[in-house]
């Protein structure tokens, strides 16, 4: 096949995929401001080590399976290894030949394998073992993202006019541009299952839990802010106009998001909070990865908007219905994901991006709601099933908590004998309002 | 001899800190702190969640000085940390049995 490398698209891929990358570590100082200071080491270091482990089954097997195109199967890529030492020479091919290498593509869709479960551990916060941790995540990762991913971004291995292993939401029309199924409704869904399934921090609701510094969460969410012009911008795998939606819609949609939940604040407890702006931005961010090739940046304002009334409105659910999600993966992600998936239904515009379908908005109908409806519904009830699965053979086997001591203690002298700081604690209380 | 020790707020301690180096104070021990008295605490709220916080972040301030000096120097603080609002804290002083300067090994007002 006569691809000629474009070395203006290679080169945006490339810094996209280290942009992707630095959401990792952002993501770890977002979630490490936010626990107590005796556990933000732990909090940093279930990011890092999701680095570590995902990136290695990503080698062997994790791109096949999820983009192999060794199957023809609409549910996963291939189960050969992956060997991707010998595809130097290769362009990517995904339902359509991209003129970049396919280890670019290869090591972009790494980042987001790492980024998923890595979402995952804001819910499970200050109490988790962090051996399970490791084990949870590369097993998580093979039966859960890999596949999931293929469902989603698998648009098939395109030979002439033959098109093979399409992914079976890719096939059904889902659209998802950046992944608001196959990463934050995924991650959420599995963050729900695994609050549930550990349980509540000791002293939750009575003791003090408030967030150890701010100041990191504000950096976090700046780098996760930064980095997800890669994950949106870059999922174009070109450096073209849609890359240039994307990038804009994103900009816009994470600044009505900010707006909306601090103005939420303000007029609910009188004080906009810089942990609201922070939390706003990411929802924005979050609601805004499905749509943001699809819709026009007027509608990306007002889907970014929703999102942060929605999301700051969703972080409450918790105390509602009693579980733990310490961090709020499932107000911020799974609802932020939802919204996001769902909000195309409406805003899509085939105006903006010939490839996307008209919203109800724009005099589409139904249909587009419906598919982007079976896409929320697929990725959220296999991820909360299997995650609860995999979680509970972990808590019947090497157990998924450390001990009660430990915990009251500090994880992070328990389970990594460092500690962050000299600090105590000053504070009572945690009730909602 | 008396040890003064004075609980006063944050922002106050250069004000303190200029008005007893004015008065010929040579030495002083400071040390952040935290507690609570009549102010009690305040309210904070994170994602929805509400927080009491009780203890208020303080300075404790102390100064070692000859008997006769005690009331000035109290003076001299109160005067200083006062804000009118609630929360300005407490000054206190209590007896000293001895002192001794740990280079020279001077002993009792000598050491001050």
């Amino acid at each position: 096949m006569d691809v000629v490398l474009n070395s203006g698209d290679t080169a945006w891929m490339l810094a996209s995929t280290a942009l992707v990358l630095l959401m990792t570590p952002g993501l770890a100082f977002f979630y490490g401001g936010m626990v107590r200071s005796k556990s933000v080491l732990n909090m940093m270091m279930m990011s890092m080590v999701t680095i570590g482990i995902v990136s290695i089954l990503w080698v062997f097997y994790g791109y096949e399976l999820a983009f192999g195109y060794t199957s023809d199967s609409p549910w996963y890529g291939g189960f050969s290894l992956s060997g991707l030492g010998s595809k130097v020479d290769e362009f990517t091919n995904n339902g359509g030949m991209y003129p970049i290498p396919l280890l670019v593509f290869a090591a972009f869709q790494l980042m987001f394998a790492i980024i998923t479960p890595a979402l995952i551990s804001g819910a499970i916060a200050d109490r988790t073992k962090f051996s399970a941790w490791a084990v949870f995540v590369a097993i998580w990762s093979t039966v859960v993202y890999f596949p999931v991913a293929h469902w989603v971004f698998a648009f098939g291995n395109k030979v002439g006019d033959d098109v093979t292993g399409v992914g079976y939401l890719a096939g059904k029309g889902l659209e998802d541009f950046a992944g608001g199924t196959a990463v934050h409704i995924n991650a959420g869904a599995a963050g729900l299952a695994l609050a549930l399934l550990l349980g509540k921090r000791v002293g939750w609701r009575k003791e003090a839990m408030r967030p150890h510094s701010l100041p990191l969460v504000m950096l976090g969410s700046g780098l996760l802010w930064f980095g997800w012009f890669g994950f949106n911008a870059g999922s174009a795998l070109a450096a073209n106009g849609i890359a240039g939606l994307a990038f804009m819609n994103t900009q816009v949609a994470t600044a009505g998001a900010l707006i909306g939940w601090i103005l939420v604040e303000k007029i609910r407890n009188g004080h906009p909070t810089s942990l609201g702006a922070a939390s706003g931005a990411v929802s924005g961010l979050v609601a805004i990865t499905p749509a943001c090739a699809f819709v026009a940046p007027w509608a990306a304002v007002v889907i970014g908007f929703i999102a942060g009334i929605l999301c700051s409105l969703a972080v409450g659910l918790k105390y509602k219905f009693g579980f733990d999600d310490s961090l709020d993966v499932v107000g911020v992600h799974l609802v932020g994901g939802i919204w996001g998936s769902l909000s195309i239904g409406f805003f899509g515009a085939s105006a903006v991006n010939s490839v996307g379908i008209d919203g109800l908005l724009y005099g589409g109908g139904a249909a587009l709601l419906g598919k982007q409806a079976l896409g929320v519904g697929l990725v959220a009830a296999y991820s909360f099933i299997v995650t609860l699965i995999i979680g509970f053979v972990i808590e019947k086997t090497i157990g998924f908590r450390v001990k009660k001591d430990a915990e009251v203690e500090g994880i992070d002298l328990n389970e990594h004998a460092e500690s962050a700081y000299e600090m105590y604690s000053s504070s009572r209380g945690g009730s909602s309002i | 001899m008396k040890l003064i020790t004075a609980i006063i707020k944050p922002f106050k301690l250069e004000d303190v800190k200029e008005a007893l180096t004015a008065f010929g104070i040579t030495g002083m021990t400071v040390s952040e702190a935290s507690g609570f008295g009549r102010q009690g605490g305040h309210t904070e709220v994170y994602r929805g969640a509400e927080y009491t916080v009780d203890l208020i972040p303080k300075i404790r301030l102390e100064v070692l000085v000859d008997g006769e000096e005690v009331e000035k120097v109290i003076d001299v603080i109160v005067k200083a940390a006062s804000t009118g609002a609630i929360g300005d804290g407490k000054v206190w002083s209590s007896p000293v049995d001895n002192i001794v300067r740990v280079r020279t090994g001077e002993r009792g007002t000598d050491a001050i």
